[in-house]
């Protein structure tokens, strides 16, 4: 049996009298790859917030690692890659190393100071985005998407189990997109690491992961890529409300 | 000059606490900067502008206040500032920038009022305003030492909060990192080091030094860290060259220190212009 990291049950949220989630049902299991996708307003951002503890539901119950969230203390657990990433102040002074080391601002301990341990880990979870050679390197002077491989670096240092990310890939060019989906797969698929990954590119994405759900307020699917790929671009497109046709382009990419 | 620093206790005095506060204020300067605070600082010296006026009209009127040294009721109307603008920002979550404002003409407006209410201190309020060479007691730098040593703990334990917070606060929350009692604290060692700063290079242009030498440094620095050091290498130069001129020239120390900095500022940015310019032109004549 899959034991569950995030279990939502029955959550809903609302905001100025309008509900922005309406009874959300969710369990996502270890080592599994989520795709969350639905149209802009959807309340997927909304639902992040609410997983990562930053906004308390109106109603319904979070649990994480099993674990209700109000008393979860595990956050390392979690590695977090916010849309925002990479609007950040690209004058701040301060190397890709050390923003990837901050990842490990709470693991480290209140009152302690990195040691030189931390920087390996720094150094090796470079490694894995490809970014090692760019550890000495001002993070402003990265593009979009190699800065974004870096807040990656950042999430993946603590070593966490569960990866959530809110459209990670806004600002980076099209060309860098398809790479770093495939960096996404590989972590899931070789390090085992769970992936809630918010997107708008549903034909990129849906492919990779292992599971969708598809968000409009409520939940409108939420099962196995497969049983998503079997719908029809019909049913999707009644689920957000405006027409959607959806494209293999990654899948096709990959085979060739 | 050396003789002298050695001769005179409040030569001793103005050059150890200038020497400590070239140290920390551009130290805890760098944070604000990069936070984008720099007018907070601008606004809780203007409080503590309120409490020394304040305190110099008390000293006047009641027995009591003529022996408590006025950095005392500086340094307090400082911290009072910097929790009301904590509070106000929570206020304004939309505008958290209208706190500023707010805080800072209320500094203004009262310090006015005292002013006017003792009609005039003389030298006293000057010394205050832009800093004074020869009113630095042995008090004072007692004061000045016990602020350094906070300031520093409080960096030197909490510098990973700290650079997190500074650089994605969302990520240091959702990190767990504790930002709002992080926050209220670094507001009250900012308005500590105004409290510190105040009696060298003077209320009205203590921010300067929190933030002249760090703009410099983020010129030069790659890292946090570099600009760490350099910040506080030409915030100790500032302080250095600034109070030995206004030692020969016997005028307020607070404009020297600023003016050197600005100085330093100069230099920093044409240097990295010739540089740019240099290595431009390597780059085409490479090519070619």
């Amino acid at each position: 049996m899959t034991n569950h990291i995030i279990q939502l049950d029955d959550v809903s949220f609302s905001y100025d009298h309008s509900i922005v989630l309406d009874h959300i049902h969710l369990e996502v299991g270890e080592g599994e790859f989520w795709a969350l996708i639905g149209p802009n307003g959807s309340g997927k951002s909304t639902l992040i917030n609410i997983i990562l503890g930053l906004l308390k539901p109106s109603s319904g119950s979070v649990e994480l690692f099993g674990s209700d969230i109000n008393s979860f203390k595990h956050r390392e657990r979690i590695g977090y890659v916010s849309q925002k990433s990479n609007s950040f102040n690209s004058g701040f002074p301060a190397t890709v190393l050390e923003v990837v080391r901050s990842g490990l601002t709470r693991k480290s301990g209140l009152f302690r100071s990195f040691s030189k341990k931390d920087e390996q880990k720094a150094l090796k979870s470079l490694g894995i985005v490809g970014m090692e050679s760019f550890a000495r390197q001002n993070i402003g002077e990265l593009s979009g998407g190699q800065q974004q491989r870096v807040f990656i670096a950042r999430a993946l240092v603590g070593e966490p189990d569960l990866l959530i990310m809110d459209e990670p890939t806004v600002g980076i060019d099209q060309q860098n997109v398809a790479s770093f989906y495939s960096m996404l797969n590989e972590l899931n698929r070789d390090h085992g690491i769970a992936i809630v990954l918010v997107t708008h590119e549903i034909d990129l994405v849906t492919d990779l992961a292992t599971h969708v759900a598809c968000l409009n307020r409520s939940i409108h699917f939420h099962g196995i890529q497969s049983d998503y790929k079997k719908m029809d671009d019909e049913d999707i497109s009644n689920w957000y409300g405006h027409p959607v046709r959806r494209v293999h382009q990654f899948e096709t990419e990959v085979d060739q | 000059m050396i003789s002298a620093i050695l001769s005179y206790e409040f030569l001793q005095n103005a050059f150890l606490s200038g020497l400590i506060i070239g140290f920390i204020a551009p130290l805890l300067g760098l944070f604000i900067v990069v936070r984008r605070l720099a007018l907070i600082a601008d606004a809780l010296s203007h409080v503590a502008l309120a409490g020394i006026a304040g305190s110099l009209y008390l000293s006047q009127q009641v027995l009591f206040f003529t022996g408590l040294n006025p950095v005392y009721f500086g340094i307090a109307s400082a911290v009072g500032g910097s929790l009301l603008i904590e509070k106000l920002r929570g206020m304004y979550r939309h505008y958290e920038e209208l706190a500023i404002p707010v805080i800072l003409s209320a500094g203004i407006g009262f310090g006015a009022i005292f002013i006017s209410l003792s009609k005039g201190f003389g030298s006293d309020l000057v010394g205050y305003l832009f800093g004074s060479v020869s009113a630095v007691s042995r008090q004072d730098l007692v004061i000045v030492i016990v602020i350094a040593i906070i300031v520093i703990a409080y960096i030197r334990f909490l510098y990973k909060e700290l650079f997190v917070l500074s650089f994605d606060p969302d990520y240091a929350k959702v990190s767990g990192v504790n930002s709002k009692y992080i926050q209220m604290v670094f507001m009250v060692i900012t308005a500590l080091v105004i409290g510190a700063s105040m009696r060298i290079v003077g209320i009205l242009l203590v921010s300067s030094l929190m933030t002249i030498p760090v703009a410099a440094a983020m010129q030069q620095a790659k890292s946090f860290k570099g600009a760490m050091i350099y910040s506080i290498i030409f915030g100790e130069a500032a302080v250095i060259v600034g109070l030995i001129i206004a030692y020969y020239l016997d005028i307020a120390p607070g404009g020297t220190i600023v003016v050197t900095s600005i100085g330093i500022l100069l230099f920093v940015l044409t240097w990295k212009k010739i540089q740019g310019k240099r290595n431009a032109r390597i780059v085409e004549e490479g090519i070619v």
